[in-house]
């Protein structure tokens, strides 16, 4: 024993030179790699279609059946097409930005178990490429680096609108990755690991075990919305808000770059949706007919399924729900996400100590989330004194160096 | 204070749009049929003895509002007369980049001798084919106007051309419905009159009915009538075909 093999069975004997073990991770990650971009190609083409038939529109139809290839076309015209950099733009993180949106976005989905576990050659496989142990502590790092792809794209664009596109796009990502957190806090308090492995196999096979019941709906629904508010997907789209910013952080960009920060977004959103069924939806788990072969088949059959749904869920956001204004989304992360997550978490954590505690921790938390929730009220709906009203602008009183300054004007004159 | 649940009215909504059938079509493939009075490109009609309706009058070109029209009138000459009055038309041009297709000139025309098709689908590469001359607008020997190979024809748009301009009066006047005051055209003979304004209409062949059946289930609520609306006017519907199928007493 040592001590890659408490992470992944596959190492119980150690790397054997250059053997079967590594041709099996290389194996494992190539297939994922690839199944990652196939996924995405399809996600694209998935999107447009899904949105233009809630739209009573056709949607690409053009190319191969369905129009599935749609998405190899618009990649091939983009690698074609000619590749701008702005006089203005900072040359160097400008080139760097689309590679830092797109390299944490494909990471991440290493640490997503998609089956159970296989047996090959005498080793044990896990379905999954890797299982750190410090496991979805990865997801925040990921997501913590891939807002630097779009800050830094906005910010080397040497143009406003990316510029106001970037500082909105840090700004939603702390405000929404604290009610993250906390979320994944309550989860990694429940199942006592952080390993994301350990986290499905800790929800079982049957739903009612699973996260989203066993820690009441709550969590999983604040997850969804700050996982959404990351992803910059619509309602919470303010980073790439078209009617104001143009196209945001990706308005200067051209050709195989743009389609990288494109990519980068969609397979975003399969990973999301994949975290999101790791964390709540216990996984690949599901039932499992009794066959005594290709029994493997049937947990990454679950696992794509649940994870499908919830894509569809994101297009179907899309399709629904107008754009937050920018001050909404902020209230939205900050008054209530956060409060109602960290609330949620003390609740969570005294029923597992004890439940007498749970429920004094409870009566806390309400009477915590009154006094706050007064206090917004009162906020949003006091009579401000007179010195605090700004008077308009015609009638403010000019600062006195102004007003001296006009008055010589006046006597020279 | 709002409805909390109208919330998931956008959900309900989107979902219920993803059961009905697409309102768009793949446009150069396939086209919707067009309405009844569509403004298309003009023709210039003939009699069913081949002469040309076109007197030379200028009315057409003084009733347009943007000065499209070019016409010069010529004596017929005697001996084999190209319309059947005093005079014809002897140079009919009309430019396409200034036709806002108003149909002021087919109002205008006392002899019928100017209609517009339905064809609207014709991108000319230059400034010379916008400029469509008597040659082009005159309908040909079967009394079909003529397909030149930058305009996009489809079936029955040839044979839409006209008849229908004093078939009802211009105002909707009741009294000329059903009422034929229109001269037999080369090819077509004596076209039937519009179904009228008022009362049942059953224009299959104008367009009109089908396009309204197309996009029936996008409706709003408010656009179809009390009597059409779900189950209710799916009965209704059906009761009033009843009669017609079994030969009644309609």
């Amino acid at each position: 024993m040592n001590a890659l093999s408490t992470v992944d069975p596959l190492f119980v004997h150690g790397v054997d030179g250059w053997g079967v073990v590594l041709l099996i991770v290389v194996i494992k990650v190539l297939v994922g790699f690839g199944a990652l971009m196939g996924s995405v190609t399809l996600m694209i083409w998935f999107e447009r279609k899904a949105i233009s038939d809630m739209q009573s529109r056709i949607g690409p139809q053009r190319w191969g059946p369905f129009g599935i290839l749609q998405t190899l076309a618009d990649g091939i015209k983009l690698f074609f097409k000619e590749d701008l950099i702005p006089a203005e733009a900072d040359r160097f993180v400008f080139k760097l930005a689309p590679y830092l949106a797109l390299v944490p976005a494909i990471i991440t989905f290493a640490i997503v178990p998609v089956g159970g576990t296989l047996h090959i050659a005498g080793h044990v496989v896990m379905l999954q490429i890797a299982n750190p142990p410090m496991g979805i502590l990865l997801l925040l790092a990921m997501s913590g680096i891939s807002v630097y792809g779009v800050m830094l794209a906005g910010w080397a664009s040497g143009s406003k609108y990316p510029l106001i596109s970037s500082v909105r796009a840090s700004a939603s990502m702390i405000s929404y990755e604290a009610a993250l957190g906390i979320t994944i806090v309550t989860i990694v308090l429940v199942t006592g690991s952080l390993s994301t492995h350990n986290i499905v196999t800790s929800q079982g096979h049957e739903f009612w075990h699973w996260n989203v019941i066993r820690l009441g709906v709550v969590p999983f629904v604040i997850f969804w919305m700050a996982i959404t508010a990351e992803l910059g997907r619509p309602p919470f789209d303010v980073v790439e808000a078209d009617s104001e910013l143009v196209g945001g952080f990706n308005t200067e960009y051209s050709s195989i770059r743009f389609a990288l920060f494109y990519m980068a977004e969609f397979m975003n959103t399969i990973t999301m949706s994949a975290i999101i069924v790791t964390l709540f939806f216990g996984g690949p788990a599901g039932w499992i007919p009794n066959v005594s072969h290709l029994r493997w088949v049937f947990p990454i059959v679950w696992f794509v399924v649940k994870t499908t749904i919830f894509c569809f869920c994101f297009i179907w956001f899309r399709a629904a729900l107008p754009r937050f204004r920018y001050d909404q989304v902020m209230d939205l992360g900050w008054k209530r996400l956060i409060p109602l997550s960290l609330g949620w978490m003390l609740i969570v954590a005294g029923f597992l100590l004890r439940p007498a505690y749970g429920f004094i921790m409870a009566a806390v938390v309400m009477m915590a989330s009154t006094i706050l929730g007064r206090a917004f009220l009162l906020g949003s709906t006091r009579e401000t004194g007179a010195d605090a009203i700004l008077p308009t602008v015609g009638a403010r009183p000019l600062p006195p160096e102004v007003l001296r300054a006009w008055s010589e004007r006046e006597e020279e004159e | 204070m709002a409805n909390p649940l109208d919330f998931f009215g956008g959900f309900k909504l989107t979902l219920q749009h993803l059961a009905r059938p697409p309102v768009t079509i793949s446009y150069p493939q396939e086209k919707r049929p067009k309405q009844p009075r569509q403004h298309g490109r003009h023709v210039l009609n003939r009699y069913e003895d081949g002469m040309e309706k076109c007197i030379g009058c200028e009315l057409c070109a003084g009733a347009c509002p943007v000065n499209c029209i070019y016409v010069r009138g010529l004596d017929n000459p005697p001996d084999h007369p190209v319309s059947p009055g005093e005079r014809y038309g002897y140079v009919y041009e009309i430019n396409y980049l200034r036709c806002i297709h108003c149909d002021l000139c087919v109002e205008a025309c006392p002899t019928q001798a100017i209609t517009e098709t339905k064809m609207f689908e014709f991108s000319f590469t230059n400034r010379a084919d916008a400029i469509y001359t008597k040659a082009e607008l005159v309908v040909d020997d079967d009394g079909f106007p003529k397909h030149l190979p930058w305009e996009d024809w489809r079936e029955g748009e040839a044979e839409m051309t006209g008849g229908w301009m004093r078939a009802t009066s211009p105002s909707g006047d009741a009294a000329y419905e059903g009422v034929v005051q229109w001269t037999g055209d080369l090819g077509s003979g004596v076209k039937a009159p519009e179904a009228g304004q008022s009362g049942e209409r059953d224009d299959e062949a104008t367009g009109s009915k089908q396009l309204r059946r197309a996009f029936f289930r996008h409706l709003q609520p408010v656009d179809v009538n009390e009597d059409q609306r779900g189950v209710q006017g799916m009965l209704t519907s059906a009761r009033a075909k009843l009669p017609k199928r079994f030969g009644g007493s309609r």
